[in-house]
């Protein structure tokens, strides 16, 4: 159980995991590993600034990295184990804070910036080509036509 | 003697910088051509002086004069020179006084090269620049004073923090400060211009080649930060979406749509609000970010700095110039007007698309990081955001645009086909495709994701140089008059082509890294031998080595396969016995563009050790793409020289003329 190796081939589109998982925490499961190392990545270690439990070296980011595994183990969903953490350790332990009224305005942030942005643009545009079109006033035709007239 | 010297040439400084902001400015206001021009020489001068202060804190760090506080919290006399000079900036005082060394630099070139510059703008601009350095020499003199002396003087310094002893942190904050207070210039100008109420695409000219050369920095500064955490902090990650790493990229994000659509302006006169507006923003994000960094306010990785009276004062700083400058924009700007007129789809579109989607992620990364501050200090509730949401909200943000990379520059101005411009590159989709279907066919481990990713990759690397290719007109006209076009082509061409070509190369590079990445994680015992991707290695035990401020365990690996022979690796655990802080040394080879890289845990009493080895196919394509974009930069900034002398030409006729 101790003396024993893994193979993982992770697949994250834009996140390159950073491990500190030591060997004797390794599940015999491949497939609850994967689960377990892609779970701790999203948990945070509380001791730590600003890091994983997945790639941190603190004893506390050991315990709850053995904890998600033995919650794995029993057979609970990746839900119900974020669900437990955050019952103890509080949403401060989310990487990925909750969906919820207290996080509308981040979680939507992008997509309203995006629209506001698509519609000052098209409310513009339109509004130049209008304004640009517009006929030349009384006084401009009046200087064409001298214009003109001088060029006779 | 020396170290206040150093302290009295920042107060001169200070002084003069009192000087720069106001008799220029005045002189602009007046006419006055005497006043107007003084703030060349009060720029050049400030530098100086600036110059003189920096290098005798220099001095007494390489001397290690542990009576002045600065030395003695961050040095020892055991400390590797290098690390004796670059521990000046590795500490909160010394690097805001880099931070203002580098605004002064860059206030000196604009004061020594801003020569055609029109006589009130380059008045103003300079002005703008003494703003900026009285409020941060105030802020050094009264809360971060380098030059403080103890009294009475210890013997032997702290030393400086372990993880910040490396070449790369040498270099890096240098680079990084170079691209932040770089746009500095780019606000100073548009705070100018607004000024004087005039803007106009000679200004667009203007700007151009200082937010270009800002944003080279930056670029080579992130990429450097980014690989320095890479192979300093022993986790083998590139990116953590750390508070301070997104600092330092929002103004990225900015100044890359700032760069775009200045083009837009020089071009066609129009989006002149929207690029006055980013011109604005992207300095007030790098003063954001020195305030996150600097104040404390966030506890990160980098976080090196804490105390609250910093802290507001920087905010204070923050708040004058942001606001500030943002209140004169709402005042001024419904005076412009706007410039030339333009389809959707047409460059200026193509421009409009990418500005866009890189002011949307620009503000999605900041919501992100700013979020819990501002969520705790209305509720008190403590949340986090960490890379998992950015990773969700940014990639899909980045997609669009990198799609839209090699169609861009083949969009005429005004109005466009799109059509058109999508079946000339028809080269670059057919190769895409087909390397997309390779990669999944005889890759082992491609998953559709992975294969999508690399065809992304391989449509912008290759249609990067569409442009390139179809203004030569290869395949139309013989090779021969194709390759004289291809040399009559200008340097920016070339120079954006280079730089698209870099985002192609940096998204290979994640994409390989995250889909193929091998990993092995075990205790491994003296004469152990184990296969891991593709390698043999064999543990050969732990030997102990002192080093000049440190003890160490090198573990000493020989790694035989993929063309080498027993090739020596050693990743070490150090000890630096000064600050009693464990750090681990990673070990890594680099086979073509991908890297072995080992790093080690805990050794156990039987001399075992735990090996933790990544195998990162393609790995530094992540470091090399920002190379290619600065590159690029660099090649168009030569061109732009040419360009930039222009309406210099255009003032001798005159005085031709004149005549």
């Amino acid at each position: 159980m101790r003396r024993f190796s893994i193979l993982l081939f992770v697949a994250f589109i834009f996140a390159s995991p950073a491990l500190a998982v030591n060997p004797d925490e390794v599940l015999d499961n491949p497939v609850l590993e994967e689960r377990a190392r892609d779970i701790s990545s999203k948990l945070r270690c509380l001791v730590c600034q600003n890091q994983s439990i997945d790639a941190s070296d603190a004893a506390l980011a050991k315990d709850l990295r053995v904890l998600v595994r033995e919650r794995l183990t029993a057979g609970d969903t990746d839900n119900q184990i974020f669900d437990y953490v955050v019952d103890r350790y509080g949403e401060f332990v989310l990487l990925q804070p909750k969906m919820g009224t207290h996080t509308l305005v981040l979680w939507f942030m992008p997509i309203v910036v995006l629209l506001a942005g698509i519609g000052i643009f098209i409310v513009k545009l339109r509004n130049r080509n209008v304004t640009k079109t517009a006929s030349l006033s009384d006084e401009e035709n009046e200087l064409i036509l001298k214009a003109l007239k001088n060029d006779e | 003697m020396i170290v206040e010297l150093g302290h009295f040439a920042l107060i001169l400084c200070f002084s003069l910088s009192l000087l720069q902001s106001v008799i220029p400015v005045v002189g602009a206001r007046q006419g006055n051509a005497g006043m107007m021009a003084s703030g060349t020489w009060i720029a050049i001068a400030s530098f100086l002086m600036l110059a003189v202060s920096f290098a005798s804190l220099t001095y007494a760090h390489v001397a290690s004069d542990f009576s002045v506080g600065n030395v003695w919290e961050n040095s020892h006399s055991l400390k590797p020179l290098l690390y004796k000079y670059s521990g000046v900036w590795g500490n909160h005082e010394g690097s805001m006084l880099l931070w203002v060394l580098i605004l002064g630099f860059f206030a000196a070139l604009v004061a020594a090269f801003g020569v055609n510059l029109p006589p009130q703008l380059k008045a103003n601009v300079l002005g703008v620049q003494g703003w900026i350095m009285t409020a941060f020499l105030a802020f050094i003199i009264k809360t971060s004073n380098p030059f403080d002396r103890l009294q009475p003087a210890p013997f032997e310094g702290k030393d400086l923090n372990p993880v910040l002893q490396d070449i790369g942190l040498a270099i890096h904050p240098p680079m990084l400060y170079l691209g932040y207070v770089g746009f500095s210039i780019t606000f100073s100008f548009a705070v100018a211009a607004m000024l004087s109420g005039r803007i106009d695409a000679a200004w667009a000219r203007w700007v151009r080649p200082w937010a270009l050369m800002a944003w080279i920095f930056l670029t080579a500064g992130i990429a450097m930060g980014s690989y320095w955490a890479y192979y300093e902090l022993g986790w083998g990650g590139w990116w953590f979406w750390d508070p301070v790493e997104n600092a330092s990229f929002i103004p990225w994000l900015t100044g890359t749509a700032l760069l775009h659509s200045a083009l837009v302006m020089e071009k066609r006169e129009a989006l002149k609000i929207w690029t006055l507006l980013l011109a604005l923003v992207t300095f007030s994000m790098s003063l954001l970010g020195t305030f996150l960094v600097r104040s404390g306010v966030l506890t990160s990785v980098h976080a090196f700095a804490s105390d609250p009276e910093r802290g507001v004062f920087i905010l204070a700083i923050l708040v004058v110039f942001i606001g500030g400058s943002l209140t004169l924009f709402i005042f001024r700007s419904s005076e412009l007007r706007g410039g030339g007129l333009f389809a959707p789809v047409s460059r200026e579109g193509a421009l409009v698309f990418n500005n866009l989607f890189l002011a949307t992620a620009a503000a999605s990364v900041l919501t992100g990081t700013l979020y819990p501050l501002v969520l705790e200090s209305i509720n008190g509730s403590k949340i986090s955001v960490g890379a998992p949401f950015f990773n969700m909200t940014f990639g899909p943000l980045m997609m669009p645009l990198l799609l839209a990379i090699p169609v861009g520059p083949l969009l005429s101005w005004k109005r466009a086909d799109l059509w058109s411009a999508i079946q000339k590159l028809y080269f670059a989709a057919g190769s895409a495709l087909v390397i997309g279907i390779l990669a999944l066919a005889f890759v082992e481990g491609t998953s559709v994701l992975a294969a999508l990713g690399i065809g992304a990759a391989a449509w912008v690397m290759i249609g990067a140089f569409a442009e390139i290719w179809l203004r030569a007109g290869f395949g139309k006209v013989e090779a021969s008059t194709a390759y004289r076009r291809l040399k009559g082509l200008p340097g920016s061409t070339w120079g954006t082509a280079m730089a698209h070509c870099g985002v192609g190369l940096l998204l290979l590079g994640i994409v390989s890294v995250s889909a193929f990445q091998q990993e092995l994680i075990k205790r491994v015992a003296p004469g152990e031998v184990n296969n891991f991707a593709g390698f043999e290695i064999t543990f050969e035990g732990l030997t102990p080595a002192k080093g000049p401020n440190y003890i160490e365990d090198v573990a000493r690996f020989k790694v035989s396969g993929r063309g080498v022979i027993d090739l020596e690796m050693l990743p070490t655990k150090r000890l630096y016995t000064t600050r009693k802080m464990p750090t681990t040394e990673s070990a890594i080879e680099t086979f073509k563009f991908s890297q072995l890289y080992f790093s080690l845990g805990d050794p156990e009493p039987d001399g075992s050790i735990t090996l933790r080895a990544w195998w990162k196919p393609l790995v530094t394509f992540i470091w090399w793409g920002p190379v290619l974009m600065v590159l690029g930069g660099l090649t168009s900034l030569a061109d732009r020289r040419l360009r930039v002398g222009a309406p210099k030409r255009a003032a001798s006729r005159r005085k031709l003329v004149n005549a």
